[in-house]
């Protein structure tokens, strides 16, 4: 029966990051990193870049062979977990094998959310989360002519745009108001909204869709409206992976409720990443926020508490970040960069758009579109809660180079 | 052994806010400055935003397409532009600003040291950035046989014995050393107990006779054919300047190949902090105390190195573990030198005890000194003359060094005055003997703050159009 002092399930950013913590404390005890996927560590963020041909499937993986050699990690690939005995501190996988453990990592993300639409199971119909979804997408992108787009987040535009740029007419179907709700208010969201518009994709937003039928993909919407596309794109969201923890006594909510040491209920199992239900940081409440930046904060975390590194510190708390580039343009969000309530929102609407939101004097959010900041010294300001009182007015005229003075005075 | 990378300073007491770094970092590059110089708290002070390519980098962490790595050979978080897909992560990941759109190219852009020769800093006309190479001496040295046993008994932040292990280690086993009574040998490394402290023949000369003794250990040498062997002390400056000064002169008078450095902590530290010819005006010793009457040492000290340049050495040079790189360089000269002829090296040694400064804030008095032009760094051969090797410009006033030192604790502002009056004639003076050389790499301008530059008062960011974005 194979073991590892650690065991990582799941090859990305939580995983890798965990990895990384415990080698910095514990260079020798076994570890071993099983993954569903068949490919070395890749990144599901790349995966439009994938299907636009921008990156490829041989371009795209983080780490080699040799990387897992230095570090003494066995990685298993097509090693898909499908159970957890806590007790006997086991790991079984799809193809039978049982993998021992003394510290678990369970690091296996999110996976698309598939809404209850009536018809969707019988049609074919694709989602971006792997690259074998990126290959299949780009494949079936080639042959078609048009396409719907069930969902207007991340996933859901980074592919309308992929689509759109390869010539096919797209629908996007949206129930909010707008277009990447929660990172962007709705002034921001009209100027993104504007740009998919005037590159021919067709938005229909506070829309629902009541029926799919066959063969390729007819979508009736709840006005009524029928699309007819020969491509059906679902990106109606995520959710963690949890189904191979059921019965094992992990407690899971919306996703693996964990502490602020990315501990769970169960002695020897930590969770990190897209699958870990960890808290947000403006409001302390659980969340999930799914992406990079907490993948890797998470992941550090549970691997310093694996390792027993003395350093660790606890988890603060999630902040919203996103980085989104549309037909070359940019637009930027950290934190409640959309919030109204209770809060002070300074906006700049003409050029280029701007949100800072402060609440007595700190940052607590940041947005703009085609005027880029540093979203990262922002976030400082934001984690720090740094007091603005003194330097107020420098920093909502000039945000980023008062924001670069502050980081840099407090460098020293 | 781990390595250790050099990296840019900026040292923010000093920028003024020219922007030359930005404009030659652009051209460098041939987009956007990788270095943002923005304006600072108060008017006239300036702040920096740089890649400080960080150990644990999360530009690199949170990068979905490998596109940045660290380089463990260099220390460089190398950017891939054929495998970056533009998605801006890292710029979230950053908190210092240090990798940010480049809005010429609408791709992120970051510093990379320009190969080690950063054209930013070449340009900067203050000082204020700086190359800092002591992570090249690290790699260079740090794996090298250290000369001496562990466990000497300096005391805590003790800066001479810093002193002794790194120049034993640059010089190498091929040498005779001699250590006259002080602190050197006083911490052990002529040993206990009959065993020797150190790894290469140590001789325990008279106070007096040093180089006396040297001389004829070097005379030895040559006559048995070992020219290569480097002859040397590791003196203090009581046994330098005062008791040993005879023997000194006589061996630098008759040419005597030997290299001698003369460890400055500005008096008879191991018995008891009694006051030598080099303690400072105004210093609390033992013998010149403090109280009712007495408020400190009430003669100037005498300038040994500058004693030694009349002796037409072959090398003299002043050095400080302030600055490494200088002092790596001195001792690679002053060891050349030594096959030559007699060659002085004058290292300044904060003394963490004898002059009550915290252990932690040695080297940051070691710094000051130089910064304020107290120990001013310089070098001196009998065909080149004297040049200074750190600038003499954009000094700091004497008071920032002496408020950090304990011995100073009662100076009165007439004695402080005195002292800045007597630092500033000594440099004059130094200036004088500098006049035909080269002078130094950068500080030729007044630092921010020493006299308003045009528009201080503005809070208007200076150079909106190059910063980055
Ligand atoms: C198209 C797209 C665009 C995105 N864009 C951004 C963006 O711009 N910015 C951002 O911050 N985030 C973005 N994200 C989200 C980001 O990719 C995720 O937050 C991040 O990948 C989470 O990392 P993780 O390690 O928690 O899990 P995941 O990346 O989901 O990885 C889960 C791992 O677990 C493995 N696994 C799953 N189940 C099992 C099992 N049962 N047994 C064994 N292994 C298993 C998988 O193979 C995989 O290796 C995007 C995601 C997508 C899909």
């Amino acid at each position: 029966m194979p073991e590892a002092k650690y065991l990582l399930v799941g090859s990305s950013h939580a995983a890798l990051e965990a990895l990384r913590a415990i080698r910095l404390v514990d260079p020798d005890g076994s570890m071993a990193m099983l993954t569903k996927d068949e490919r070395l560590p890749y990144s599901p963020t790349i995966l439009p870049y994938v299907v636009s041909g921008r990156s490829g499937p041989d371009k795209v993986l983080l780490r080699d062979p040799a990387f897992f050699a230095a570090n003494a990690c066995t990685y298993v690939p097509n090693a898909q977990a499908v159970s957890l005995d806590a007790k006997a501190r086991a790991v079984t996988l799809a193809n039978g094998e049982v993998w021992r453990y003394q510290s678990l990592l369970v690091a296996s993300g999110a996976q698309p959310a598939i809404p209850p639409v009536k018809g969707l199971d019988g049609v074919t119909y694709h989602v971006l989360r792997t690259l074998a979804d990126a290959e299949g997408l780009r494949a079936a992108m080639g042959a078609a002519k048009s396409a719907v787009v069930l969902g207007a987040g991340l996933v859901g535009l980074h592919a309308a745009e992929n689509l759109a740029e390869a010539g096919l007419k797209v629908s996007v179907v949206e129930m909010q108001d707008h277009v990447l709700p929660g990172y962007f208010d709705a002034k921001a969201s009209t100027r993104i909204e504007e740009a998919f518009t005037k590159h021919g994709v067709d938005l229909k937003l506070r829309r629902k869709v009541v029926e799919v039928s066959g063969p390729a993909a007819r979508v009736t919407l709840d006005d009524g409206n029928v699309l007819e596309a020969d491509l059906l794109l679902v990106a109606t969201g995520v959710r963690p992976v949890t189904d191979w923890l059921e019965g094992s006594g992990v407690a899971v909510d919306k996703g693996v409720v964990v502490d602020e040491a990315m501990r769970t209920n169960i002695d020897g199992v930590w969770a990190a990443g897209d699958v870990a239900q960890a808290t947000d940081f403006a409001s302390g409440k659980p969340a999930l926020i799914g992406i990079i930046p907490t993948a890797v904060e998470q992941g550090k975390i549970a691997g310093q508490g694996m390792a027993g590194d003395s350093y660790r510190k606890d988890y603060a708390g999630g902040l919203p970040v996103n980085t989104y580039r549309f037909f070359g343009r940019v637009a930027l969000s950290i934190g409640r960069a959309a919030a109204t309530e209770g809060v002070e929102a300074v906006e700049t609407d003409s050029g280029a758009y701007r949100r800072l939101v402060l609440e007595g004097n700190r940052l607590v959010g940041y947005a703009s579109v085609d005027e880029p900041f540093d979203v990262g010294i922002m976030g400082e300001l934001i984690r720090r809660r740094i007091d603005l009182t003194e330097c107020k007015d420098a920093f909502l005229a000039w945000p980023v180079e008062t924001g670069r003075r502050l980081m840099s005075e407090q460098w020293r | 052994m781990g390595v250790a990378f050099d990296s840019i300073g900026f040292k923010a007491s000093l920028c003024d806010g020219c922007g030359d770094c930005m404009t030659a970092c652009s051209k460098a590059k041939g987009g956007a400055s990788r270095i943002s110089i923005v304006p600072g708290a108060k008017a006239g002070t300036f702040e920096t935003a740089i890649c400080r390519q960080c150990g644990d980098p999360k530009c690199v962490q949170v990068c979905p397409s490998g596109a940045l790595d660290k380089d463990n050979g260099n220390g460089i978080i190398g950017w891939d532009a054929s495998k970056c897909v533009d998605c801006l992560l890292c710029t979230a990941g950053c908190a210092y600003g240090g990798i940010a759109v480049d809005e010429t190219v609408a791709r992120v852009a970051k510093c990379d040291q320009c190969d080690g020769d950063p054209a930013c800093v070449k340009v900067c006309p203050t000082g204020a950035l700086e190359f800092r190479k002591a992570g090249t001496i690290f790699n260079e040295y740090g794996g090298k046989e250290d000369l001496f046993v562990p466990g000497l008994s300096g005391c805590q932040g003790c800066n001479s014995e810093l002193i002794m292990r790194h120049a034993m280690r640059k010089i190498g086993r091929n040498s005779v050393l001699a250590t006259p009574p002080g602190c050197i040998p006083g911490m052990g490394s002529v040993g206990y107990n009959g065993k020797t402290g150190t790894k290469v023949p140590v001789f325990h000369p008279l106070l007096t006779n040093t180089a006396s003794m040297l001389s004829g250990i070097r005379r030895y040498y040559d006559r048995i054919g070992r020219k290569d062997i480097v002859v040397m002390a590791l003196a203090g400056d009581g046994g330098t300047s005062d008791c040993g000064f005879h023997a000194v002169s006589g061996a630098a008078e008759r040419g005597e190949k030997v290299l001698y450095v003369c460890v400055d902590n500005e008096g008879y530290m191991n018995t008891g902090m009694q006051r030598s010819g080099t303690t400072p005006y105004g210093s609390w010793t033992s013998t010149t105390p403090v109280g009712e009457h007495m408020k400190g040492k009430t003669q100037d000290a005498k300038n040994l190195p500058l004693i030694m340049t009349a002796h037409k050495c072959r090398y003299v040079a002043t050095a400080s573990t302030g600055y490494m790189e200088d002092l790596y360089e001195k001792l690679d000269r002053a060891i050349e030198a030594s096959f030559e002829g007699f060659s002085y090296l004058h290292i300044y040694s904060p003394c963490p005890t004898g002059w009550r400064i915290p252990a932690s804030k040695v080297i940051e008095a070691c710094r000051m000194s130089v910064d304020s032009n107290f120990n001013p760094l310089w070098e001196y051969t009998n065909t080149r003359g004297l040049r200074f090797t750190h600038s003499p410009d954009n000094a700091y006033p004497i008071t920032e060094y002496v408020k950090m030192i304990g011995k100073y604790r009662h100076l009165s502002p007439d004695q402080l005055a005195h002292i800045q009056a007597k630092v500033d004639e000594q440099v004059a003076l130094l200036k004088l003997m500098a006049a035909e050389s080269p002078p130094p790499q950068a500080a030729h301008r007044a630092p921010a703050g020493s006299s308003t530059p045009a528009g201080a008062e503005s809070s208007q960011p200076a150079r909106r159009e190059i910063a980055r974005n």
